[in-house]
């Protein structure tokens, strides 16, 4: 934490929070703003008489609210800035009339209360997220009695009754007679493996954090008697079979089998449970001075803030996804952006340090070129064609073009555009080509799907980032599903134009999918928008017709949703088998004299606007 | 408007059993020859190898091949790797295209070789079709600015900033919380060395 807080080559921001992130790749605009701390960090000397004249105490947050602070305060000895701030909330008041004594008692005069937060701005090339996690609230298991025994506590909160510098000085004490325990029991998966509750996966670091908890309290208190109630412990980086071996020889029991409900003697304050283990499968009762829960990790409160800077992905144990589970486990689908840490998934130390370091030298092989090649899939504007209607304005979410209907000026700047190509879908002009991804490349895939034995086929419009990838993800997995969809990629959803829906009905497709990322996780900002739009008119346009709107699909697949996908697609093939030969026949003869009608129409405006000039 | 005298390259990967396991590759590969404008139809055992490359680079140079497809898996997988294989030939990359008979073909119809075949022609066909449209495409390069945002000062922040900034590089590390240290500073001991968190 020092070598951060004295290198010169970090700028620290602590107690700041980034509003914004705008650009892309190279160069990312950067708004943070730094929060008043009412005490001036370059000048306070964390001397700490402050604190001692404050009169507001406030349960301390670095100590699990075990113990408490002052309004004034150090959020621990080691804190980096070592500096004071005041929490406002708390604190008394800025009017001196109040309170006022902790300006009084600085001898340096680092306090102002009217400090102001600041925003910073600055431009950086590359962006690594690492948010963190939070850990497992087990209020919600009311089995286990927390809160309401305050004998049973987190494991965060045993680690602060057993440091040092905790509340309790580093003397082992359980909360309800300040006592040293004689017998501790460990319950593990408290928040992680249980789908009751949505936390189905495993949190990595419980097993391994209760047996070094084991070891901790057996090395200071050898008499100490604890047992730890378990599903699998998972000890399976290096050197961790060793300590699970070393806990045992110490004499800590281990019970495989987690306890149904805790209860609580009132008199003594102990705490009972009944339990199975499952190795003799024998109901066995336990009695302990203190319980822990070994509780687990979920995802940070705040990382929607985090994800919607970024537009990042989540995958649905709700931490961030990957570029690739395996080949791209450090980068952010986004290019530039990399993941450090638990905001990816639960790691412990040894694994959020690697990934940092990993996450590093990702960054700096983008940094260190000094140059990223681009994408070179953006959309080309033919002015020729443009009828100044301004839509590409409209929805473009990047702001590239910028239209005058008056004065009938168009301007495009390429460098914003990312290559969504809902512009091109959205242009009824033809001014605007998306490129590799032109109307004739798709329709011609379409044609080209739909040609032989089209009754039996199903077109599936999928952008890259999502459900097509989606698909990926179920290919992966081995997932299987009906061979009778045919998948035709665009980078966004917002590209799938009306005409290539309806091109596939002409062509006899008996079910046409348009699928993309869910609604807020849309990679082109809220380029989705746009499809929805487009498939609820078209939807109308089909009731019209007389061709049933449900032959249309739109889906919201994301990339991690393999089974989704999966499912999906099964359920497509029964809508399919219900479509009806007469039924794609008449879609045939409704789209073919619709079209003729629209050439009819556009020659005759098309005449008229001849003959006015 | 579409090319018509093109000459067209497919290429189908086995992907060891993965493709050919429920595809019949060579069935595949006579499909393409049928195709007008393909000029050259081969598979391999793995495409994306060494020797795969090569014959891709061969078959480029010899039947001076102007359009690329290959049959393989996802281009969310290999799609550069083949993008910088065309180009070290002299190819516009974006003159390649990925037809994936993997992991949307190969993989998700294993029992039904018929109909995975068949599916595998149509994505192949799709792809030969859009081939006569595609176009060169340059890739535009950028300026990298020479600084990182790291937004977290817990244990994983540290290091990345610790390691970017020794490297010489700008690193603006962003901490909500008032002090550096994050959920790990609150530990009494971490292990596996069992010695102090801070």
């Amino acid at each position: 934490m020092m070598d951060v807080g004295r290198h010169p080559n970090i700028k620290l921001l602590t107690y700041s929070k980034v509003e914004s992130i705008k650009g892309y790749v190279g160069n990312f605009d950067v708004k943070v703003l730094k929060k008043a701390r009412y005490v001036d960090e370059t000048q306070c000397t964390a001397c700490g008489d402050c604190a001692k004249v404050c009169p507001v105490v406030v349960p301390d947050e670095y100590q699990q609210g075990l113990s408490s602070r002052k309004a004034i305060y150090i959020p621990f000895p080691q804190a980096v800035p070592s500096a004071s701030l005041i929490d406002m909330n708390s604190c008394l008041g800025t009017n001196p009339i109040a309170c006022g004594k902790c300006a009084e008692k600085c001898d340096k005069k680092c306090i102002d209360y009217d400090a102001k937060d600041e925003t910073i701005e600055f431009r950086v090339g590359t962006v690594i997220v690492a948010t963190g996690m939070d850990v497992f609230d087990p209020v919600i298991l009311e089995e286990y009695g927390y809160t309401k025994y305050e004998n049973v506590v987190t494991s965060m909160e045993f680690e602060r009754l057993l440091s040092a510098g905790g509340p309790s000085d580093g003397h082992f004490i359980r909360p309800t007679d300040r006592k040293r325990p004689k017998t501790v029991g460990f319950v593990q998966c408290v928040g992680s493996r249980c789908e009751r509750i949505g936390k189905p996966y495993c949190s990595n670091i419980c097993c391994m954090n209760t047996i070094k908890d084991t070891l901790l309290l057996k090395d200071h208190y050898p008499d100490i008697q604890a047992k730890v109630f378990y599903i699998d412990i998972r000890a399976f980086g290096k050197g961790f079979e060793d300590l699970f071996a070393r806990s045992k020889e110490a004499g800590v029991q281990y019970i495989r089998g987690i306890p149904g409900e805790i209860a609580e003697d009132p008199k003594s304050r102990n705490l009972k449970v009944l339990v199975e283990d499952t190795t003799s499968n024998k109901i066995e009762e336990h009695e302990f001075d203190m319980m822990v829960l070994s509780v687990g990790v979920t995802p940070r409160f705040d990382m929607p803030e985090v994800q919607q800077l970024l537009t990042l992905s989540k995958t649905p144990d709700g931490f961030f996804m990957e570029a690739h589970p395996k080949l791209k486990p450090v980068d952010a689908p986004s290019t530039g952006i990399y993941f450090a840490g638990c905001a990816e998934a639960p790691k412990d130390v040894k694994d959020s340090v690697t990934q940092a370091s990993a996450a590093a030298a990702r960054a700096e092989t983008l940094l260190s070129a000094g140059k990223v090649k681009l994408e070179a899939i953006t959309s080309t504007l033919n002015t020729d064609l443009c009828r100044y209607c301004a839509t590409c304005s409209r929805v473009c979410p990047y702001g590239a073009f910028t239209v005058d209907p008056k004065k009938k000026t168009i301007s495009y700047i390429e460098a914003l555009c990312k290559g969504c190509g809902t512009c091109a879908a959205e242009c009824r002009f033809g001014a605007l080509t998306m490129k590799h991804f032109t109307d004739e490349q798709i329709i011609t895939q379409i044609d080209a799907h739909l040609a032989k034995d089209p009754q039996e086929k199903v077109v599936v419009f999928a952008c890259n980032w999502c459900s097509y990838a989606g698909a990926d993800t179920c290919g992966g997995a081995r997932l299987q599903y009906p061979p009778n969809q045919r998948l035709i990629r665009t980078m966004c959803s917002g590209r799938v134009d009306e005409k290539f829906v309806l091109h596939a009905f002409k062509k006899g497709a008996p079910m046409v999918v348009v699928s993309g990322c869910h609604y807020v996780d849309c990679h082109y900002i809220d380029a989705n928008r746009w499809t929805q739009k487009r498939v609820e008119k078209l939807w109308d346009k089909l009731e019209r017709w007389g061709i049933r709107p449900e032959r249309l699909l739109l889906e919201w697949i994301s990339a991690a949703e393999g089974q989704r996908f999966q499912k999906t697609m099964q359920d497509i093939e029964e809508l399919r088998k219900k479509v009806t030969q007469e039924e794609i026949e008449h879609t045939i003869k409704v789209l073919t004299e619709e079209e003729e009608k629209t050439k009819a129409k556009a020659k005759q405006t098309g005449g008229k606007a001849q003959k006015k000039s | 408007m579409p090319k018509d005298d093109l000459k067209i390259g497919v290429f189908v990967c086995e992907c060891g059993t993965n493709i050919a396991g429920s595809v019949d590759v060579d069935s595949v590969v006579e499909e393409a020859k049928k195709i007008g404008g393909v000029v050259y139809s081969s598979k391999n055992r793995y495409m994306c190898s060494e020797p795969g490359q090569a014959e891709i680079k061969k078959a480029i140079a010899e039947e001076k091949l102007d359009r690329v497809i290959i049959a393989a898996c996802s281009p969310r997988m290999h799609e550069p790797t083949f993008r910088e294989c065309v180009a070290s030939v002299g190819l516009n990359p974006y003159l390649v295209d990925m037809a994936n008979i993997r992991e949307q073909c190969s993989w998700v119809h294993m029992g039904n070789r018929e109909a995975a075949t068949t599916k595998a022609k149509d994505i192949m066909k799709a792809y030969i079709a859009r081939a006569r449209y595609l176009q060169p495409q340059e890739e535009r390069e950028i300026p990298v600015e020479k600084a990182t945002l790291v937004i977290g000062g817990g244990i994983a922040g540290m290091q990345s900033a610790l390691d970017l900034a020794d490297a010489g590089y700008q690193v603006y590390l962003v901490e909500k919380e008032p002090s550096l240290g994050g959920l790990m500073s609150k530990l009494a001991k971490t292990y596996p060395t069992m010695d102090c968190a801070i």
